[in-house]
């Protein structure tokens, strides 16, 4: 009898890439969801990546949870504005969230001392260190998932100039991204092509012999391709030092938008002292 | 003299790529280097555009040597960057920048044009290549024919007086390609220098007034593609044309060399 299994699961590895290769094509439905019509997608790059950051490191300074919350509640309200579905919200980005902050957080809620809850191992102060974690990790996560959502990387990275960011390191983090999503395309048609010529399941010992294998053809493809790239801007005139456009035009909404996210961050670092 | 190579050698950690290549291009002339893979067509379209340098042997272009040493010096360097452009075969090596209008402006921004001539010009390119829908489009969602052309757009945005293109039509649908050499000729327009390497004999006498035909990194001849085209034995001998098995009316197979014609519009 033959010992053929028509499997569809891979090993660890091959489900990694799968993982890896779904993300890519959210990050690109993200780019699609950028194009939408919104308050945020219409909003200046520069004012969400100072604006929603601003909102996250005040969320975390905040002592006060009815504080934290009404930021939480805040962005779920700029996240509707935006044509981003709650299912969206909590698929993306709270359930990770709930996830590794819930982890941490239930230790917490049974070992810091203070008084029991109904007899129980938890205690009161217990339960409000955990809470805070969660919710500022949710809070977090949501905002950081907005701008992400509702902003092309492009933008966003170009963004990152007005932070002082050196612009070679732009350009070098704008050509990392774009280059991982090719090598992950490659890795991922490298495993597909291996499975197409795959009869059985592979053992452990196979599966780490073709990470390492794989890992060298991708190393290999990597450095050739660097080398192109590099010979393509040299060519185009590329000496050491790098020139960009910065085509960002603040118009009055923006404007109107910066002052907004100015005031709920000094509200939010008033109120939750 | 355009471009004037004088026994150039050049080998990859040991393999020789180009071999005691001596030739000569002169300038507004449409060339093809023809050869099989790995022929050294590659190899010599980067040695021509300066981004490695040979073993032995001198490189003139207009008369100028192109050596690591002349390219350091930044007035020289910018007028043959600007002057020289390429196309590589792989369009994802030259597409590096988040969207297509950064990937078109790359180019005139090194050469320190003002920000205000970048935007005209690369509104202009884009419209004459009619690519202006992707001009915010991020490189991962272009197809392999867009990819093409905004390679292609990012390159003639400089206006280069020559053109060095690797491969131009190769992993392109059909109506691509044709596409392609269209472009190719409407820039063009009879004053400019084109090199391409191709082993594409399809529509040689279109994109080509001069060949030069490649072999193990050697010239083993150059002619006007008509007369190379004529040549079946040099075609065979250099791995160009192949025999190709087929049968008349699904009877009586058989098997010739053969071209692969392009259609153009």
């Amino acid at each position: 009898m033959s010992d053929f299994h028509p499997s569809t699961r891979g090993g660890f590895l091959e489900n990694t890439l799968q993982g890896l290769h779904s993300a890519m094509e959210r990050a690109l439905s993200a780019e699609t969801a950028a194009e939408n019509n919104g308050v945020l997608q219409s909003l200046d790059a520069r004012v969400k990546v100072a604006g929603l950051l601003a909102m996250v490191i005040t969320a975390a300074l905040s002592a006060k949870l009815r504080v934290t919350g009404a930021i939480l509640i805040l962005a779920v309200l700029l996240a509707a504005l935006s044509r981003i579905s709650l299912r969206t919200l909590a698929a993306r980005a709270w359930l990770g969230a709930l996830v590794f902050s819930g982890l941490i957080a239930i230790p917490a809620v049974f070992l810091t001392p203070g008084a029991a809850v109904l007899g129980s191992p938890m205690t009161v102060q217990g339960i409000r260190a955990g809470s805070f974690l969660v919710l500022r990790a949710v809070t977090a996560a949501t905002l950081i998932f907005l701008l992400g959502y509702t902003t092309p990387w492009s933008h966003i990275l170009k963004a990152l100039r007005i932070f002082r960011v050196p612009v070679v390191f732009v350009l070098i983090l704008g050509m990392t991204i774009r280059y991982i999503v090719l090598l992950l395309e490659t890795a991922h048609d490298l495993f597909q092509s291996r499975s197409s010529r795959r009869v059985n399941r592979p053992t452990p010992a196979e599966n780490r012999r073709l990470a390492i294998t794989s890992s060298g053809v991708l190393l290999t493809k990597s450095l050739h391709l660097s080398g192109e790239v590099y010979q393509a801007m040299v060519s185009r005139g590329f000496r050491g030092e790098v020139y960009l456009l910065d085509d960002f035009e603040m118009r009055a909404r923006d404007w109107i938008a910066a002052g907004a996210f100015a005031t709920l961050a000094a509200a939010s670092l008033l109120l939750g002292r | 003299m355009l471009f004037q190579l004088e026994n150039l050698t050049y080998q990859y950690e040991g393999v020789t790529a180009i071999d005691d290549l001596s030739l000569a291009i002169p300038e507004g002339s449409r060339v093809a280097l023809l050869g099989a893979n790995g022929s050294g067509k590659s190899t010599l379209l980067r040695l021509l555009d300066g981004l490695i340098y040979a073993q032995s042997g001198t490189i003139r272009f207009c008369g100028a040597e192109i050596s690591d040493e002349h390219l350091l010096d930044d007035v020289f360097a910018l007028a043959f960057r600007r002057s020289v452009g390429i196309v590589f075969q792989n369009p994802d090596v030259q597409l590096f920048n988040p969207t297509v209008f950064d990937e078109v402006a790359f180019g005139p921004l090194q050469l320190r044009w003002g920000k205000d001539d970048v935007r005209d010009r690369v509104d202009q390119i884009l419209d004459r290549l009619r690519i202006d829908h992707l001009r915010n489009r991020v490189p991962q969602r272009l197809s392999g024919g867009e990819k093409k052309r905004v390679a292609l757009a990012s390159v003639l945005v400089l206006d280069p007086a020559v053109l060095l293109l690797d491969e131009p039509t190769a992993a392109l649908d059909p109506r691509s390609q044709s596409e392609m050499i269209d472009l190719m000729i409407e820039w063009s327009g009879g004053e400019k220098s084109v090199i391409t390497a191709t082993h594409d004999l399809g529509g040689l006498e279109i994109i080509a007034d001069q060949c030069f035909v490649l072999d193990a990194g050697k010239l083993v001849a150059e002619g006007r593609p008509a007369d190379i085209l004529a040549n079946v034995d040099l075609l065979r001998q250099t791995n160009l044309i192949h025999a190709q098995r087929h049968g008349h009316r699904g009877r009586m197979f058989h098997s010739h060399s053969h071209l692969h014609p392009i259609s153009l519009n």
